[in-house]
């Protein structure tokens, strides 16, 4: 029984690298960019959530609503500002922009706020849990957490699928020459992409500082995570981040059951698994980029 | 009519005069410890052994377009080569920085089986992948230390070395290590394996059109980066005479830092980590011990250049008045012979 538990928090876990991993995944998708500054963003935002809930009367919740926004804001400004003059065929400068970013951000973060181990206290709702047998519980947060991604994800899908917008978001990533003589604003339309990013970003971070403890150097990790989601499930596929997500969350959860303390290692040791024996992941479609 | 004579020039005027000034440094360079203190040759370590590591990065995301952040994971695994063989075994510090090169020489190509299959931002994550996978390997085995700090002892690693003898040998090492990371990079570039490396950088379908092997060119440029960036590693733990999991795998000081000094003096520039690793010295040395501010300051200088100027420092140099260092052009002269038209 103790497997079936460690099964179950493994695909709670999936959920939140899921999230980690929609920003990485919609920005790969849309417009070929890899922000290797995805995890200090997370952490960024956690940093935030804390530092804010006493503007909003001292609820977290409150106030990672508040951070999601701005960080949105914020994702959008740094497309327009930044990001944007770094796309072209050579992926160089976007890799060596965000990678500069994420460093200054780590050690902004940690000339701020020191290099503490932090986390954000929630209250109940980290303790309670649905009991199934001796064995096996469900916590509620997991539970939230794997839930939201859900709804994000679906969200997200269905603004792809559906409006004019997700619209343009496909015919540009299919094809960004001709979507922008159909009169499709690439600039503008590059930034949403990176604002939706950064909010789910800043979500996942908020809930990982909820889950557990944060430095100003947990993000290398994390997007290290966000990362071998995407890839594991197969890149350009929201679905297929989930369950890439869930596989790696699983893979965590049962190698820490058997060997305590292994779950990083193991998980990438599956991620490379996975990049040998089948590249385009498991869930993807055969073409690559 | 006339047959033209066609001629491929390799030296420019700037490039003889350039090399000379670099011949000449070197030399003095090689005399400090005869008219330098102590501390400027201690200073002078760090400066040499970031140029070194530089010049390989700058190889391998300048020319070859493989963007590494995951350089700690080649430092880290060549300190505790060292330390197993030098301290360990009693083989010889010296040999074992360069015994440490060709172990992770050897490494880097199952490493390359892997991450050769990413692309661009995602090959840069995959080698960062594989760095924490060696970190935490290495923090597995117990008779390494597990993550406790182990020390190179006089005793053991350095034993037959007096104080100065050892404090100069490391120094030269430095030196040869920093010289020679400059010498290979112009090397490879005047080679064929140099002209399918920026064939293939500019564009790849064409070079794999005119029958350029993309793949086995890059992967050449990645294994003798990665036993380059090796023996540096082992150089500057048998330099710190400490190994430590933490330090010797730290992506901020062995990638970071080195991304940094490339991106700022010039990526694709031979001349670029020399510029880079000068401005990286100015302002550590201004900063003192500030080191998060350290990072802030040359991140941000990066992310700028990244953005505006793609050639960093060198680039806006070479903007206003082209010239070049050292001689990795081909310049076609067409004479047109005897009596011949243009």
């Amino acid at each position: 029984m103790v497997w079936v538990n460690a099964l179950i928090q493994g695909v709670l876990v999936g959920g939140l690298y899921a999230l980690f991993a929609t920003g990485l995944s919609l920005s790969f998708g849309v417009m070929r960019f890899v922000n290797l500054a995805h995890g200090d963003l997370a952490v960024l935002a956690a940093y935030l959530v804390l530092s804010w809930s006493g503007v909003v009367g001292g609820s977290y919740w409150l106030s990672m609503t508040l951070v999601v926004v701005v960080m949105a804001g914020i994702g959008y400004a740094s497309q327009r500002g930044i990001f944007n003059f770094t796309l072209g065929a050579d992926p160089l400068p976007g890799i060596l922009a965000s990678f500069g970013i994420g460093i200054v951000i780590q050690n902004a973060l940690q000339e701020h706020f020191t290099a503490t181990d932090k986390s954000i206290r929630l209250g109940s709702i980290l303790t309670r849990s649905i009991k199934v047998t001796d064995d096996v519980s469900i916590g509620w947060f997991p539970l939230v957490i794997l839930l939201v991604a859900v709804v994000v994800l679906s969200g997200l899908q269905l603004f792809l699928s559906f409006t004019k917008l997700g619209r343009e978001f496909r015919a540009t990533a299919d094809d960004p020459k001709t979507a922008q003589l159909m009169g499709i604003n690439d600039k503008h339309l590059y930034a949403v992409a990176m604002a939706i990013a950064f909010g789910a970003v800043a979500l996942a971070g908020f809930f990982q500082g909820g889950r557990t403890t944060f430095a100003p150097t947990s993000g290398g990790l994390l997007l290290l995570f966000a990362f071998e989601a995407v890839v594991i499930g197969g890149l350009g596929s929201l679905w297929g981040t989930l369950a890439g997500g869930i596989v790696l969350g699983v893979t965590q959860s049962l190698a820490n059951q058997q060997w305590i303390g292994s779950n990083s290692l193991a998980g990438h040791i599956v991620f490379l698994a996975v990049l040998a024996i089948r590249p385009s992941g498991l869930f993807g479609a055969r073409e690559r980029s | 009519m006339s047959v033209p004579v066609v001629e491929v020039l390799r030296w420019s005027r700037s490039s003889r005069v350039g090399t000379r000034i670099y011949v000449v440094a070197a030399l003095a360079l090689a005399l400090l410890p005869l008219w330098g203190s102590a501390s400027a040759q201690l200073t002078m370590i760090e400066i040499l052994y970031y140029l070194s590591l530089a010049q390989m990065w700058n190889l391998l995301a300048g020319y070859a377009g493989l963007v590494s952040v995951g350089q700690q994971g080649l430092v880290g695994v060549s300190a505790y080569v060292l330390f197993v063989l030098a301290e360990r075994n009693g083989i010889d510090p010296f040999l074992s920085i360069v015994l440490s090169g060709l172990f992770v020489a050897g490494l880097s190509i199952p490493i390359a089986l892997f991450t050769f299959r990413l692309r661009g931002g995602y090959f840069a994550i995959g080698t960062w992948v594989i760095a924490e996978v060696l970190r935490l390997t290495t923090l597995r085995i117990d008779s390494l230390g597990a993550g406790n700090v182990q020390a190179l002892t006089v005793k053991h690693t350095f034993a037959g070395y007096g104080l100065q003898a050892r404090k100069d040998l490391i120094y030269y090492a430095a030196l040869v290590l920093a010289v020679g990371a400059t010498v290979i990079v112009v090397a490879v570039l005047r080679s064929r394996l140099g002209l399918a490396l920026q064939a293939v950088r500019d564009d790849e379908r064409g070079a794999r059109g005119l029958g350029v092997n993309a793949t086995r060119t890059k992967l050449v440029v990645w294994v003798i980066a990665a036993f380059w960036t090796g023996m540096t590693g082992a150089l500057i733990h048998l330099q710190s005479a400490t190994v430590t999991n933490k330090d010797a795998f730290d992506v901020l000081s062995w990638t970071a830092l080195v991304v940094f000094i490339v991106v700022i003096g010039g990526v694709g520039s031979t001349l670029g980590p020399l510029i880079g690793v000068a401005i990286y010295w100015f302002i550590t040395w201004r900063l003192e011990d500030a080191s998060t501010w350290r990072f802030i300051i040359l991140g941000a200088i990066a992310v700028l250049m990244a953005v505006v100027s793609r050639r960093g420092v060198d680039g806006l140099i070479q903007a206003r008045k082209p010239f070049e260092v050292f001689p990795i052009r081909r310049r076609l002269r067409i004479d047109p012979g005897v009596g011949g038209q243009r």
